[in-house]
């Protein structure tokens, strides 16, 4: 059971995520919500490539008797972090510009493209 | 060298363009002249290599890269009975997909070098190369996380190319739009490579497919990764009812952009017919999800057809028009998907599915030229007069000659008459998917006309009519741009007078190799 806990935390994560892009209107809400999201889904691969009782995947240092967790979810965590961060840079870069335009985060508001 | 080139072709084209995107902010610094210069080379290379690549994989068949490994064929090193490198695998689609998008990039680019003028246009050029990067990596590689990084490169790069003239304001609203959808469906890619990876441990798609081929192995947590990459997919390729970033995006991004975005928007389509043909087809239920995509593309034809009727933006109308030619495309594909279903693995497609099939990837092709076309006009129309609203341009034929004339090329084309491109594949889609439901072929034929109509009423208000005073100084589009439509137009004229040698030599081997998903697998795992 006590395994099962960090899986618990994704879908905790996700929804929390999902709810925060579906329900929020303030823009920087909904770039919290998505980086919430992608925590859950960087969670979500950390916790597949777990083993109990093992160590890190560095094969000179690994004790006699004793077997490493998987190192490809740990590379493909970091490559997503790393995207995300790209990511989440832009989005906000973008929330600052249009602040400067619209004067307003709600995205209720912004409604310029429809008229 | 010749060989050297051939046989590392598709790293080649993935690397040219990539070196170039990071050598373009150096070279600007230095010389704009010479930045211009290095970037129409690079992409100009690789359009090169997109040929070689596609005559040697049509004369050859599929074709493996491994990359790190000590030959390039070697994707199982001895002791392994799962690839553990990447690994790109290019087959027809792959290629058919390559030659769209280093096509419209050169077109694009060629606009660009008269259209994007002033601060900034260092950057342009960068992000411009980073996007060609991102849809020929999606369309090279054979791993799945790989595909999910192509696809992040190819977003982050487009929401900064739609936002290029933030300024104006109304692009960053389109871009932060585009972004945040972008992301999410990314995110529920990525989130489903997690479920697959725990449920088989594996990355690469021949070697997923080899997993899942049958029932037993098809379990819950895989099905929900299949609604999860389906889903977002579909996002990206812009189906209605998910198209509501679509036109924004298309209708706020600078003249060339939206065509290459166009290219963009294919790349997500080919990553959903990766995952529907390739890595499930022998498991899913592929007649239900065959109905599916037809729905999906019924609805899209509807609502991009009507809503592009009461557009007043000549851009977003356009984009409205590109939300139901992917209709199109869902639909003869879906049918093509319902037919496969039918014979099972082996067994020969029915005539029409075929048909269906083949009208559907060359739709895809047409889809980025008549679209593509369209949009360099609108560019060129508000370069030249600063104005995007229909209601307020008219009289533009007497000043802008040639850009009317291929204003008419490409609604013709957009609309299905003959002898363009568009009908060349339309016909095909209409003839086949009636054996499904006479109604699909009936609501196609009635949108197509339906988009005539809405094409001829904006070509009436936009070229039509008295000369206006405030467009009385407006001359024609500069002549870079008036020759990268001449080329498109040419390129459309050309599939509409041969439609059987593009068929025959461009379009089947890319339908056989959709079909031939134990050929993917093979390739990969050795000897099936």
């Amino acid at each position: 059971m006590i395994y099962n806990v960090p899986f618990l935390a994704v879908v905790v994560l996700i929804a929390i995520g999902a709810y925060a892009l579906l329900f929020k209107r303030n823009l920087i809400k909904i770039a919290i919500g998505l980086t919430i999201l992608e925590s859950g889904v960087n969670l979500f691969l950390i916790t597949l490539g777990y083993r109990e009782g093992d160590v890190a995947p560095i094969y000179t240092n690994l004790p006699s008797g004793r077997g490493m967790v998987l190192p490809v979810p740990q590379a493909l965590t970091l490559t997503s972090i790393v995207i995300g961060v790209a990511v989440l840079a832009l989005i906000l870069s973008l929330i600052i510009r249009i602040y400067r335009k619209y004067g307003t985060l709600d995205s209720h508001e912004m409604r310029r493209l429809k008229e | 060298m010749n060989d050297w080139i051939v046989t590392n072709a598709p790293i080649l084209i993935i690397a040219t363009p990539l070196f170039a995107a990071f050598l373009t902010p150096l070279v600007d610094r230095v010389s704009k002249r010479g930045r211009d210069a290095m970037v129409f080379v690079a992409t100009l290379i690789t359009l090169v290599i997109a040929f070689i690549l596609a005559k040697n994989v049509f004369d050859n068949g599929l074709v493996v890269y491994t990359l790190g490994g000590k030959s390039v064929g070697l994707t199982l090193p001895s002791g392994y009975h799962v690839p553990v490198r990447i690994i790109l695998e290019v087959d027809g689609m792959s290629v058919f997909m390559a030659m769209i998008s280093t096509l419209t990039s050169f077109v694009g680019l060629l606009y660009s070098f008269s259209y994007i003028k002033g601060e900034g246009s260092g950057k342009y050029y960068t992000l411009f190369l980073m996007m060609l990067v991102g849809m020929l990596g999606m369309e090279m590689t054979g791993d799945l996380f790989n595909l999910f990084v192509f696809l992040e490169i190819l977003s982050v790069s487009s929401a900064a190319l739609i936002a290029f003239y933030a300024r104006k304001g109304k692009p960053l609203e389109a871009s932060i739009k585009y972004i945040i959808i972008s992301s999410l469906a990314a995110l529920f890619v990525l989130f489903a490579i997690g479920l697959l990876y725990g449920e088989y441990n594996l990355l690469n798609m021949g070697a997923l497919a080899g997993e899942i081929s049958s029932e037993a192995t098809f379990t819950f947590t895989t099905q929900i990764a299949f609604i999860l990459l389906f889903a977002s997919f579909v996002l990206k390729a812009g189906a209605a009812p998910m198209h509501m970033w679509l036109p924004d995006a298309y209708g706020e991004a600078p003249g060339a952009i939206s065509m290459v975005l166009v290219a963009a928007t294919q790349a997500s389509l080919y990553a959903l017919l990766r995952v529907c043909f390739t890595v499930y087809s022998m498991a899913i239920d592929a007649s239900t999800i065959g109905i599916i995509l037809i729905s999906l593309g019924l609805v899209s034809i509807f609502i991009g057809a009507t809503m592009a009727l009461i557009q007043i933006n000549m851009k977003r109308l356009i984009g409205y028009a590109a939300v139901a030619e992917i209709g199109y495309i869902l639909l003869a594909i879906g049918v093509g998907f319902f037919e496969l279903a039918k014979v099972g693995g082996g067994g020969v497609i029915s005539e029409y599915g075929l048909k269906a099939l083949q009208g559907g990837v060359f739709h895809i092709f047409n889809d980025v030229l008549d679209i593509g076309l369209l949009f360099l006009v609108a560019g060129a129309v508000i370069y030249v007069t600063k104005e995007s609203n229909l209601n307020k341009l008219g009289g533009l034929a007497h000043s802008m000659k040639y850009s009317s004339i291929f204003f008419i090329i490409g609604m013709a084309a957009v609309s299905g008459l003959p002898p363009l491109n568009g009908f060349a594949s339309k016909i095909l889609i209409y003839e086949s998917v009636y054996k499904v439901s006479p109604i699909t072929s009936i609501i196609a034929i009635l949108a197509s006309i339906f988009m005539l109509a809405i094409f001829v009423k904006i070509f009436h208000s936009v070229f039509m009519g008295p000369k206006l005073s405030e467009f009385a100084t407006c001359k024609e589009a500069p002549k870079l741009m008036l020759g990268s439509m001449a080329v498109i137009a040419v390129i459309m004229i050309f599939f509409g007078l041969f439609p059987d040698f593009v068929v025959n030599n461009i379009v089947n081997p890319a339908v056989n190799a959709l079909m031939n998903q134990a050929g993917y697998i093979g390739s990969v795992l050795g000897g099936v």
